[in-house]
């Protein structure tokens, strides 16, 4: 590693954990509907949306009405989606003259952006207009993390507030998410990309001749906007096929820092707005200890993986370094490295590098991040929400082990909660090893890998996991775009979405309701490195030993037959 | 019912009014007066105005008399951008590496740099290591008959060093230059 290796991986940290507890307040106080700056200017707007869709902004729904609303608006916005993806060949700006999707692409497709996993089997510039792109996949892009940081306050609301069944209103939560939570940064970050060297057109393609006189098509179009909440918002999806490997899509040392930063920026900062929402900002820092903790253990594990030079490649005339298939030079290792363990930690599934070509240890690292659930940071909202359900199971254990009703800042745990947690510890196992061993055992399915050996295994194995993780990332050699898989991971993307939301929102709901008891000395407390470091293991426990075998099937028999 | 339908009908509408028509089209203003150049493609142009490329958008060349580009599993195709996506313990990989390098070695500069035998991430990587085109020096600076100092100091003009990356040459923009200094008729 060189000096500016480390000068990246110490910006990328502070540019995430600086403003993380100011920009977590500023998160409390939007989704609380108080005043901040942006209130004179988006304000107006705000009314205006309640106004039209006849929403009553003060009043406030219970967890039935809170999850109606929901899934009524996350399932418009799939309709309208698929339909555009369907009909974009009649549809205007399309100046390429592409056709609609297939039927089973366009279902896979809808439902990969409105459950926020972003999941591609389809490659930007050749199979989408620029229509498409902006009022389909772009909208979906900003109301899927609103959705996400929605979910997760009506939890926050659930754990903090007593004896009430309401949970705030659906309707308001999304809209002040998307217009003040995401909107004003991604336009920040919208800007310094084009400076950077992103696009921002809606100009045709360009026609170039090479200097050696070949023709050449030069892809444009309305990218920076679109690049900008596809990391902002944890999406992931891409502008362009090869993602944020495209020079166009990630141009630079410098764009790079600013699109991996902003991978988890909100993410870490909603760490600090649930420290609002409980009155207590330890419980902040130990949750967010706890995530640093497994981040900092994933990052070195892949920088210490990628790093080793591949057997396979050893010959006299092969200079023998970090491999360098399927990155870029602009990157090389670290940051390369740092985007894999980043984007499969926060749910993002953007790339700048290749999975299907890391090492096998890296490739590992990337499918431990998503199938612990997506919670080391996680989505926006998403990852606090999956991560506040380990913080319960922890305490929950922790109450078997000290003998006590356990509970959490004052909400005891009892019967149904913990059945509902439960429930929530099934969704990886079903999506990744369920669905996982069907696709694998069918042989037309199954023929989708094109890496011979464990690696193909893994590839069918990354594809549930990102799937079920509403990751998106892939092992991009696996042929995805077929009707089984199309439906399948689709299904998977579904149950990985919902099989948290619904749960979560019940529970935010059974804890609203019940008293808070106060604090004695006999309850356990969940701030301290005592509490960070049960959390940890919980977690570890849990995904590990789940797909401990599953795993000892792919990256690790490659590492072992690659003779590292 | 009606309670939540129109809501979700109305809220779809108007996110999609904000965020997919009013965002977009807000970015793409201020883009196209603060950064023109960049926002449509950073387009590189000849004497003639002819457009040649873009300066992040790799191009294939062929000839000692050219730096060749970082390899490209999709043939430098544009649309669309492609990986080779093999994995480190793929034969095929082993096997297309080394091909490559028996043809590129050269006994007195060593061993092949990694970047001129791996193939990119986008297929369109439009720089490489300085050590990549150190090691197509001497046979570039052989075809177009100039001095090895000469050529030298052209790369370091073109070499990049950002602070929080890898330093890089970008291979177009060095080509050019080479043209400018001394031009080949073989294309």
């Amino acid at each position: 590693m060189h000096s500016y290796d480390f000068a990246l991986l110490l910006a990328f940290l502070a540019l995430v954990l600086l403003p993380a507890p100011w920009l977590g307040r500023f998160y409390y106080k939007v989704m609380e509907g108080q005043r901040t700056w942006l209130s004179p200017i988006l304000g107006p707007v705000e009314l205006g949306c309640y106004r039209l869709s006849g929403v009553r902004a003060e009043q406030e729904q219970n967890w039935k009405q809170y999850t109606l609303a929901l899934l009524a608006f996350n399932l418009m916005g799939f309709l309208v989606l698929f339909a555009v993806l369907l009909l974009q060949g009649s549809l205007p700006l399309n100046p390429q003259h592409l056709p609609g999707q297939e039927w089973s692409l366009a279902f896979n497709t809808a439902v990969s952006f409105m459950t926020n996993t972003n999941w591609q089997a389809y490659s930007g510039e050749a199979s989408l207009s620029y229509l498409s792109q902006m009022i389909g996949l772009t909208v979906q892009n900003f109301v899927s993390a609103a959705t996400g940081l929605a979910v997760l306050v009506a939890l926050c609301r659930g754990i903090g507030r007593r004896s009430t069944h309401n949970l705030g209103n659906f309707w308001v939560d999304m809209t002040r998410a998307t217009l003040y939570g995401l909107l004003p940064l991604c336009i920040v970050l919208a800007l310094l990309l084009v400076w950077q060297g992103v696009p921002q057109t809606f100009a045709d393609y360009a026609h170039a001749v090479t200097l050696q006189g070949a023709d050449q098509s030069i892809p444009l179009g309305p990218a920076a906007s679109q690049i900008a909440i596809k990391q902002l918002g944890t999406n992931g999806g891409g502008f362009f096929g090869v993602n944020s490997a495209h020079p166009f899509e990630n141009p630079t040392a410098w764009s790079n820092l600013f699109e991996v930063a902003s991978i988890i920026l909100i993410p870490v900062a909603l760490v600090f707005t649930f420290g609002h929402y409980v009155k207590d900002l330890r419980q902040s820092r130990a949750i967010l200890a706890c995530m640093l903790g497994l981040f900092l253990i994933g990052g070195a594990v892949g920088l210490w993986a990628e790093y080793q030079p591949n057997p396979a490649l050893d010959s006299a005339q092969v200079q023998q370094s970090a491999p360098m298939e399927g990155k870029e030079s602009r990157f090389g290792t670290t940051a390369s490295v740092l985007w894999t363990v980043t984007t499969t930690s926060a749910s993002n599934g953007s790339v700048n590098a290749m999975h299907d070509s890391l090492n096998p240890l890296t490739g590992m690292v990337a499918m431990v991040n998503m199938m612990v659930g997506e919670v080391i940071f996680g989505g926006v909202g998403a990852g606090l929400y999956g991560m506040l359900l380990f913080v319960l199971i922890a305490v929950f254990l922790a109450g078997l082990m000290i003998g006590r009703t356990p509970e959490y800042l004052g909400k005891k745990l009892q019967a149904r909660e913990v059945q509902l947690l439960v429930a929530t510890l099934l969704v990886m196992p079903v999506g990744v090893l369920v669905l996982g061993a069907i696709a694998a055992s069918l042989p037309g399915p199954a023929g989708a890998v094109s890496n011979p050996g464990p690696h193909g295994f893994s590839q069918l194995l990354y594809a549930y996991t990102s799937g079920t993780a509403n990751n998106g990332s892939a092992f991009g050699g696996f042929g995805a775009n077929t009707v089984f898989h199309n439906l399948m991971i689709g299904l998977a993307m579904l149950i990985g979405r919902f099989g948290y939301i619904l749960p979560v929102l019940a529970l935010a709901g059974s804890l609203a309701a019940k008293k808070s008891a106060p604090q004695g000395q006999n309850s356990f407390p969940t701030h301290g490195p005592l509490f960070a470091g049960l959390l940890l293991v919980t977690i570890l426990l849990v995904g590990g030993l789940t797909f401990l075998p599953v795993l000892a099937l792919g990256p690790i028999a490659e590492q072992l037959s690659l003779g590292f | 019912m009606s309670t939540y339908v129109r809501p979700a009908v109305s809220l779809v509408l108007l996110m999609t009014l904000v965020t997919g028509a009013l965002y977009p089209l807000a970015v793409t203003g201020i883009a196209q007066v603060a950064f023109p150049d960049q926002a449509n493609g950073s387009l590189v142009r000849d004497e003639q105005g002819q457009v040649r490329g873009s300066a992040l958008i790799a191009q294939e060349f062929k000839g000692d008399g050219w730096f060749q580009s970082r390899p490209s599993a999709g043939a430098f195709a544009t649309v669309s951008s492609s990986a080779s996506n093999l994995a480190p313990s793929n034969p095929a990989l082993a096997e297309r590496v080394k091909t490559d390098a028996s043809a590129l070695y050269q006994p007195e500069l060593g061993p092949v740099p990694q970047a001129l035998l791996t193939t990119s991430g986008s297929g369109l990587d439009p720089q490489l290591p300085p050590e990549a085109i150190a090691y197509q020096l001497p046979r570039v600076a052989a075809a177009r008959q100039i001095p090895i100092e000469r050529l030298q100091a052209l790369v370091d003009e073109a070499t990049l060093r950002p602070l929080v990356g890898p330093p890089v040459v970008n291979v177009l923009a060095l080509n050019q230059a080479l043209e400018r200094l001394a031009p080949v008729t073989d294309r």
